[in-house]
């Protein structure tokens, strides 16, 4: 091998580390380069942490900012508390040895989670409408219709409606996720446990939980990173202005209407680059508290 | 444990969860899909009654082949993810395979990088993003999607096919090197065809991402002749807002291409994910 050329190499590894280096690694790093600019007279002038002053320091930008932050968190909070406990669940039931139709049933309830957020937002949109009335139809049908109101209308109710939505939209993956963790788990252990007379329920929560920890905090990471560059759902729902008054605003859109403009609003490379920064360090900090602080700490199990 | 197996109640229970959930899952879509095919009237009055010879109507779909060109948008759709999975898939195997196969200096740290990507989402870098397809021109071209999502997609083929390529037998790969065979005969000839099950899996995770994103079309991309499918019919839904028929027909025809799609790769795809390729 030592006496071959190795021009081989360079050759299968060429291609991936340029579209690679070239679209996603160097304009990460320009982003992150740009924040530290600002238009000026003839083109780009460095403007230091400038940006930054103005989005913490600025009451316009940092009202903004923290707004679509706490958003943000309050999204990947519903998601954490809605729509893990229903995939554990969904996936424990399918994961029942006899249980007919699996195949089936695990098909269909992941067909949303392969539509676009266009569709899902519209599709929601309008059966939540109160113009169409079938959510208040259905309301109606089970003698609850004092409840209806215009979820995606109001201030107190939009941002958890989506989330909501988007729980319903994404619950597939950590259905699929743990589905399979727990088909891994061996035979022998349950039955072990059985002689140790751990059955049924308690048998979940003693053997197979503390098994499948492991990917539920794959998932969690997922949907930390997927929540906080989430942009196409509201977007697709409630347009770039995040209504109602910017009450379902997350970093995504804010991001957007910064750096692209929105109706008056001009356009902000600048301020966007800053905003996606902070994006970054937020993204990256959740990344490595999960790797640092979680992952090496999880016990896993060799079978 | 077995006794609970057979318990008939726990069954039923079972399938009471699973079909209300199901249930829950299929609404939207089956509402949305039903009254596309309804008079406008017949839309308000009875929005949950499947359409009758009195209710039938094609109106929605007339409004939207007159007025957006679906077919164009489709179009974009299909070659932006076409071409984009067959890059993913060619480069992101030859990195893998020179990754498992050769050991150079600096490897580990190659795979490191490449792998960053894993967890950074690309949407952070969009306004360089942006900057770079002005300077090159390709704004408005699907080139320009097309090379987002090949980097998109890169990191986590390389990671998943460098897994499954360490497992091609060396005596293999050897006998072939014996027989003369280049090295990238070995990779196309040899390596290649054994990792197809993995290289599906790969696709099948790339494909559904890249069909229905909205960001990268939406900046990118907007210009009529490049819109996207996910694109257009936002475009076209936010234009129509008032006429449902033409709505429900849109979401209907977004709806169709993703589900004939899934129902072809389903099993891959679930069977992808099961297999633990994520962790």
């Amino acid at each position: 091998m030592a006496t071959r050329s190795r021009l081989h190499v360079a050759v299968f590894l060429a291609p991936a580390v340029l579209v690679y280096t070239a679209v996603m690694i160097w304009p990460l790093f320009n982003t992150l380069r740009l924040a530290l600019y600002a238009a000026g007279d003839e083109g780009r002038v460095f403007a230091g942490l400038a940006n930054f002053a103005t989005l913490f320091g600025d009451p316009r930008w940092s009202g903004a900012f923290w707004n679509a932050l706490g958003n943000n968190f309050w999204f990947f909070f519903i998601h954490m508390i809605v729509q893990n406990p229903i995939g554990i669940a969904l996936a424990a039931i399918l994961s029942h040895p006899r249980l007919r139709f699996a195949a089936l049933y695990r098909s269909a309830i992941f067909i949303p989670t392969i539509l676009s957020f266009v569709i899902v937002g519209f599709a929601w949109k309008l059966i939540l409408s109160p113009i169409w009335g079938i959510a208040p139809g259905i309301l109606d049908a089970v003698g609850l219709k004092a409840l209806f109101a215009p979820w995606l209308g109001r201030e107190d109710y939009a941002l958890t409606t989506l989330a909501l939505i988007s729980v319903w939209q994404f619950v597939g993956i950590p259905m699929m996720l743990i589905y399979a963790a727990l088909l891994s788990i061996p035979e022998e252990i349950l039955e072990a446990g059985e002689i140790d007379g751990i059955t049924g329920w308690s048998a979940f929560w003693r053997i197979k939980l503390p098994l499948i920890l492991p990917s539920i905090g794959i998932i969690s990471i997922l949907t930390f990173v997927g929540n906080f560059n989430a942009f196409d759902l509201i977007y697709a729902a409630q347009g770039a202005l995040a209504g109602p008054d910017f009450s379902t605003d997350i970093l995504g859109t804010f991001l957007y209407r910064t750096f692209f403009g929105f109706q008056l609003q001009l356009g902000d490379p600048h301020m966007g680059s800053a905003i996606a920064t902070a994006m970054f360090a937020i993204i990256l900090t959740g990344v490595c508290i999960y790797l640092f602080a979680i992952q090496t700490r999880m016990r896993r199990y060799q079978f | 444990m077995h006794k609970a197996r057979h318990n008939p109640l726990n069954a039923i229970a079972a399938h009471a969860a699973l079909l209300t959930w199901t249930a829950i899952a299929l609404f939207p879509v089956a509402v949305i899909l039903i009254n596309s095919f309804k008079t406008r009237k017949a839309i308000f009055r009875e929005p949950l009654a499947l359409p009758s010879p009195d209710s039938f109507s094609m109106i929605g779909y007339q409004t939207v082949m007159k007025q957006g060109d679906f077919f164009l948008y489709f179009q974009n759709s299909m070659i932006v993810t076409v071409v984009s999975l067959f890059l993913v898939l060619l480069f992101g195997a030859m990195a893998a395979f020179a990754l498992s196969e050769y050991r150079f200096r600096g490897n580990t740290l190659m795979g490191l990088y490449l792998a960053l990507g894993i967890m950074i989402p690309i949407r952070i870098g969009t306004v360089a993003i942006l900057d770079l397809m002005v300077q090159t021109g390709l704004v408005n071209t699907l080139m320009a999607l097309i090379l987002v999502y090949t980097a998109q997609g890169l990191p986590l083929a390389v990671f998943i096919l460098s897994e499954f390529m360490r497992q091609v037998s060396d005596d293999l790969k050897n006998a072939g090197r014996i027989d003369g065979l280049s090295e990238y005969r070995i990779f196309f000839r040899l390596v290649l065809p054994l990792v197809r099950p993995a290289m599906a899996t790969v696709a099948v995770f790339n494909m559904i991402p890249i069909w229905n994103d909205l960001w990268f079309p939406l900046i990118l991309a907007p210009g009529e002749a490049t819109k996207t499918l996910t694109l257009g019919s936002q475009v076209f839904i936010g234009q129509f807002v008032t006429d449902w028929n033409a709505v429900l027909s849109a979401l209907s025809l977004a709806i169709l291409p993703v589900l004939v799609l899934y129902v072809i790769f389903s099993r891959q795809l679930i069977r992808g994910i099961t297999s633990g390729a994520v962790k």
